[in-house]
C-alpha cells in the first residue's frame, strides 16, 4: 500500500485559516490535499508511475502519490492520484459576476408577478440549433420540474411555451414574435468544438437585426453556461448547473419590473 | 404456461398483446399503400448504386429526386430503373450517373413490359441479397469460432466526432470487456434527408453514420474481436430520416445492432409520424433479414416524462413496437426492446419500483434481447453518486436477465466518455455481474410485497392504455401526447413531403425477398 495512507510526517505548515491564501483541504487546515485521475499515452510500468508524479509537480503538487495506475489498453495508462497543492489563492479579492436577483420559490414568484405586473408573462423555451437534447429546457419548462422545483408551465402567472430541440433560431424568433414572448429561453447542451456560441451568437445578432433584442429578455443556460458568459454573448443572464425554475422565473420577473414592462 | 417470479398473470399479458397487435395491424393497413424518399433510395443502395455527384449529393438521391420533382416517385425506383436497365443495358450504377450527369432520362425511355423490368433487376437484386447474407453468416461463423460475451451484453459508446479516433476508442472498450460498440451520430444527422458519404473525421457530439465509416468500425472490431477472442459487435443508428437507408448500409457492412424505433423518431426528433411508420417497415424487414438487433427508444419516454407515473406508456410502446416489428418479419430474438433505470434516486424504495418494472419486462418479452438504459436524468456531475447509481443499475440487469447492458458513464452530463470513463464503467459492470451472478434464480419476491403490486399495477396501466389506444388509433394518441407527454400532429413535423401513395406499376422486391427471411 502506498506510504501517504497513514502518514506521520510532519504537518509543519501554518494551520490558521487565512482568506488572502486559501489552498484545498483534506483533514488539516491548508494542507492542500487534492486528489486527481487522469490517463497518460503511455505504457504501464515503474516509467509511467513517475512520469505521473512529475506531471504532478508540475501541476504545483508536493509529495505527488499515485495511488492506482492501470494500463487501459496498450500504450495508455490510469491514474489516481493524491497530492499537496502548493498553490493559493487570495479569495477576498474574487469577484464572479451574477444574476441579480433574489430567488423567489413558485408561490411567490407567482404573487409578485400578480402585484407587480397584474398579467401572466409569457416565456418561450427551446433547444436551439442541431441540439438534440430536451433534458434542460424540459427541466425548466415541464409543469413537472427537476429535482423537487416546479416547472413554468406550472406557473399560474406564466404561459410557458416549450418549443422542444432542434429548433432553427428564425423558427424560435418566430415563434417569440407569435406569442408576444416577454422573455425567450435557450438551452444549450452539446458543446462540442464550441457549438453552442456560434448558435447563441446567431441569435443575438438575428434578434438585433429584427430590432427585437431590446423588446425581450433573454437567457441562456445549460450545462456549460455561466452568467459570465452569457452576458459576453449579449444575453440578459445565463443559467448553469444546479440552477432551476424558479430561478429563472425569479429573474424574468424582477427583470421586467426593473425594466418596466407592463 | 410460463411461471411468473412476479405473480404476472399471463392472460393478461396475452390480451395486452392482442390489443397491440390490433393497433399495429391499423397502422399496417396505412403503411401498405405508401413509399417514401428514403424507401426509394434505400432501394436504389439495394441495387447498387452508391456515390456522390460534384455536389456532394449521393446518388440515391439524385435519382429519386428526379422521380420526385416530376411527380413520379409513386411509381417507384424499380419501375424506372428495371426499365432503364433493359433498355440501355447499363448497370443501376450506370444509369444513375449518366441521370447525374443530366445525360439520360429515366422516365422519358420507352416503355417495357412489367415483367421484363422485373427480370432485368434481378441479377443485381441477387448480388446484394447475396452480399448481406453472406455478411449475416460471417457473423454467425465469428460467433461459432471465436465467441461471444455473456449476456447482459456490454455496450458502450464512442462519440468523438473522428472515426479513426473512434477506432482506438472502441478497440480500447473491447480490450476491457465491452461486446457492442455504440457510434453515436453527430447531432443533428437525423434531420439530415441523405446520408453523408466517405470517412469522417468531424462531427458534433458524435460522429456521421456513413457506409464508409461503417466499414472503418468493422474492420477495427474484427481486428480486435480476434485478438480478445469475442466477437464484437457493432451498433449505430437506424432513425431519422433515413432510417431504411441506414439499415441497408449497415446489412451490407455487417452492422450487428440498431436503433430502430417505430415511434423515437416522432417524439424527439418532430419528424413526421406517417413518414416515421413507414420507414421503420421497410428498414425493419431489412434488419430481420440481416440479422440484426434492434434497439427501440423508450427508455427516452422517461427522460421527459416521469419514470413512476409513466412507466405503463413505456410497456404499452414496448408490446406496439413488437407487434410492428413482427409484422416487418423481425423475429423477437432480435428485438432489443428498451426501457431504462430512470427514477429520481431520492425516491424511496424507488430500486423495488425499478427492479419490478426490469423483471415484469424479461417475462413479458421472454425472447428479446431487452435493451436497459442507465441513469441519465438524474447524473448530476456528481460523478462518485453517479457511479453508485450506474452500479444499482448494473445489479438489476444481471438479476433479471436483461439482453444488452448499456453502460452508465459516471460522467454522464459532463462530457462524451474519457477513455478512463469507460475502464471504470466497464469495470463497475463485471464486478457486479459476477458478484451476484446468480442472484435473479435464488431470490424470490414477496407475494403481496411492493414489488410484486408494482409490476401488476405497471401492467393493469399499460393495458388500460393500449385499449384505449386501440378506439382512437395510435396516429390519434400520438397527436394527444400519449408517449413522453409529446404531442404531434400527423401531417405536422419534418419529411411528410417525401411521402407518397404507390401507383400502379409500383413494386419493391426487397419486401418479399427479405421480409421474415434469413
Amino acid at each position: 500500500m502506498s506510504e501517504g495512507l497513514y502518514s506521520m510526517e510532519a504537518k509543519d505548515f501554518d494551520k490558521t485559516l487565512d482568506l488572502t491564501k486559501i489552498k484545498p483541504y483534506g483533514d488539516t487546515m491548508n494542507d492542500g490535499k487534492t486528489q486527481l485521475s487522469f490517463t497518460l499515452p503511455v505504457p504501464a510500468g515503474d516509467e509511467a508511475i513517475e512520469a505521473a508524479k512529475q506531471l504532478m509537480k508540475k501541476m504545483g503538487f508536493e509529495n505527488p502519490l499515485v495511488v492506482y495506475s492501470k494500463e487501459l489498453t496498450k500504450g495508455f495508462t490510469f491514474f489516481n492520484c493524491y497530492g499537496s497543492c502548493t498553490h493559493t489563492v487570495d479569495y477576498t479579492t474574487i469577484h464572479v459576476p451574477k444574476v441579480e436577483s433574489n430567488s423567489m420559490d413558485m408561490h411567490e414568484c407567482d404573487e409578485y408577478i400578480r402585484e407587480h405586473i397584474g398579467r401572466k408573462i409569457v416565456v418561450v423555451g427551446a433547444s436551439t440549433g442541431t441540439d438534440a437534447h430536451t433534458v434542460g429546457i424540459d427541466a425548466i419548462m415541464n409543469m413537472k420540474g427537476y429535482a423537487g422545483h416546479y416547472g413554468l408551465e406550472r406557473y399560474d402567472m406564466i404561459d410557458a411555451y416549450n418549443l422542444g430541440s432542434q429548433v432553427p433560431n428564425e423558427e424560435f424568433i418566430a415563434k417569440g414574435i407569435e406569442l408576444h414572448a416577454d422573455a425567450l429561453i435557450v438551452s444549450q447542451t452539446v458543446t462540442q468544438k464550441d457549438i453552442h456560441i456560434k448558435n447563441l451568437t446567431e441569435l443575438v445578432e438575428m434578434l438585433e437585426a429584427e430590432g427585437l433584442r431590446d423588446k425581450v429578455i433573454l437567457i441562456c443556460g445549460g450545462p456549460r453556461i455561466s452568467h459570465e458568459l452569457a452576458k459576453e454573448l449579449g444575453y440578459d443572464a445565463g443559467f448553469g448547473m444546479n440552477t432551476y425554475a424558479d430561478d429563472e422565473a425569479s429573474y424574468i420577473a424582477q427583470e421586467m419590473v426593473k425594466r418596466g414592462m407592463k | 404456461m410460463q411461471e411468473s417470479k412476479l405473480g404476472l398473470d399471463f392472460q393478461k399479458v396475452e390480451h395486452a398483446r392482442g390489443v397491440a397487435k390490433r393497433i399495429a395491424d391499423q397502422v399496417q393497413d396505412f403503411v401498405g399503400n405508401y413509399t417514401t424518399v428514403a424507401v426509394e433510395r434505400t432501394i436504389c443502395r439495394l441495387l447498387g448504386i452508391d456515390g456522390i455527384d460534384d455536389n456532394e449529393v449521393p446518388l440515391p438521391n439524385v435519382v429519386v429526386d428526379e422521380l420526385k420533382s416530376k411527380g413520379l416517385l409513386g411509381q417507384g425506383i424499380c419501375f424506372f430503373m428495371g426499365n432503364a436497365v433493359l433498355e440501355t443495358g447499363k448497370t443501376p450504377q450506370e444509369i444513375a450517373e449518366a441521370v447525374s450527369s443530366n445525360k439520360m432520362d429515366i422516365t422519358q425511355l420507352p416503355m417495357h413490359k412489367a415483367e421484363e423490368i422485373k427480370a432485368a433487376l434481378q441479377p443485381y437484386i441477387e448480388a446484394n441479397i447475396a452480399r448481406i447474407r453472406a455478411r449475416r453468416q460471417r457473423r454467425e461463423e465469428y460467433i461459432a469460432t471465436i465467441g461471444e460475451g455473456s449476456k447482459p451484453y456490454l455496450y458502450i459508446i464512442v462519440a468523438t466526432g473522428n472515426i479513426y479516433e473512434d477506432v482506438v476508442q472502441a478497440q480500447a472498450g473491447a480490450r476491457q470487456g465491452a461486446d457492442i460498440i455504440a457510434v453515436i451520430r453527430t447531432t443533428g444527422q437525423s434531420l439530415l434527408d441523405y446520408v453523408p458519404y466517405g470517412a469522417t473525421t468531424e462531427g458534433f457530439g458524435g460522429t456521421f453514420a456513413t457506409q464508409e465509416n461503417f466499414r472503418i468500425m468493422r474492420k477495427a472490431l474484427d481486428e480486435v474481436g480476434e485478438e480478445v477472442g469475442r466477437y464484437i459487435r457493432l451498433c449505430n443508428y437506424c432513425s431519422g430520416l433515413c432510417m431504411p437507408e441506414i439499415a441497408a448500409m449497415g446489412a451490407l457492412e455487417g452492422l450487428d445492432v440498431m436503433l430502430n424505433d417505430a415511434l423515437y423518431g416522432i417524439l424527439f426528433r418532430d419528424i413526421n409520424m406517417q413518414r416515421t411508420l413507414i420507414d421503420q417497415y421497410f428498414s425493419r424487414i431489412i434488419n430481420g433479414f440481416a440479422g440484426v438487433i434492434i434497439n427501440t427508444g423508450e427508455d427516452n419516454y422517461l427522460t421527459t416524462a416521469d419514470a413512476f407515473e409513466e412507466a405503463h406508456t413505456v410497456l404499452a410502446s414496448d408490446f406496439i413496437n413488437e407487434q410492428l416489428a413482427l409484422l416487418a418479419g423481425l423475429p423477437e430474438e432480435q428485438q432489443g426492446l428498451g426501457h431504462a433505470f430512470e427514477m429520481d434516486p431520492m425516491l424511496e424504495n424507488g430500486f423495488l419500483y425499478e427492479l419490478a418494472q426490469a423483471q415484469m419486462l424479461r417475462e413479458i418479452f421472454p425472447k428479446a434481447p431487452l435493451k436497459y438504459m442507465p441513469p441519465t436524468k438524474f447524473m448530476t456531475g456528481n460523478i462518485f453518486r453517479g457511479h453508485i447509481q450506474d452500479a444499482l443499475f448494473n445489479i438489476i440487469g444481471q438479476w433479471t436477465h436483461q439482453g444488452l447492458q448499456l453502460l452508465g458513464m459516471p460522467t454522464e452530463a459532463i462530457h462524451t466518455p474519457f477513455m478512463s470513463d469507460r475502464y471504470l464503467s466497464i469495470e463497475n459492470a463485471k464486478y457486479i455481474f459476477n458478484n451476484m451472478k446468480d442472484i435473479g434464480e435464488e431470490v424470490q419476491f414477496k407475494e403481496n410485497g411492493i414489488i410484486r403490486n408494482r409490476a401488476k399495477k405497471v401492467l393493469d396501466d399499460a393495458t388500460k392504455l393500449l385499449e384505449a389506444m386501440e378506439s382512437e388509433g395510435l396516429f390519434t394518441a400520438l397527436e394527444k401526447g400519449i408517449f413522453a407527454n409529446v404531442k404531434r400532429p400527423k401531417n405536422g413535423g419534418k419529411g411528410l413531403d417525401g411521402v407518397t401513395l404507390k401507383a400502379e406499376n409500383y413494386f419493391n422486391p426487397f419486401v418479399e425477398l427479405m421480409k421474415g427471411k434469413k
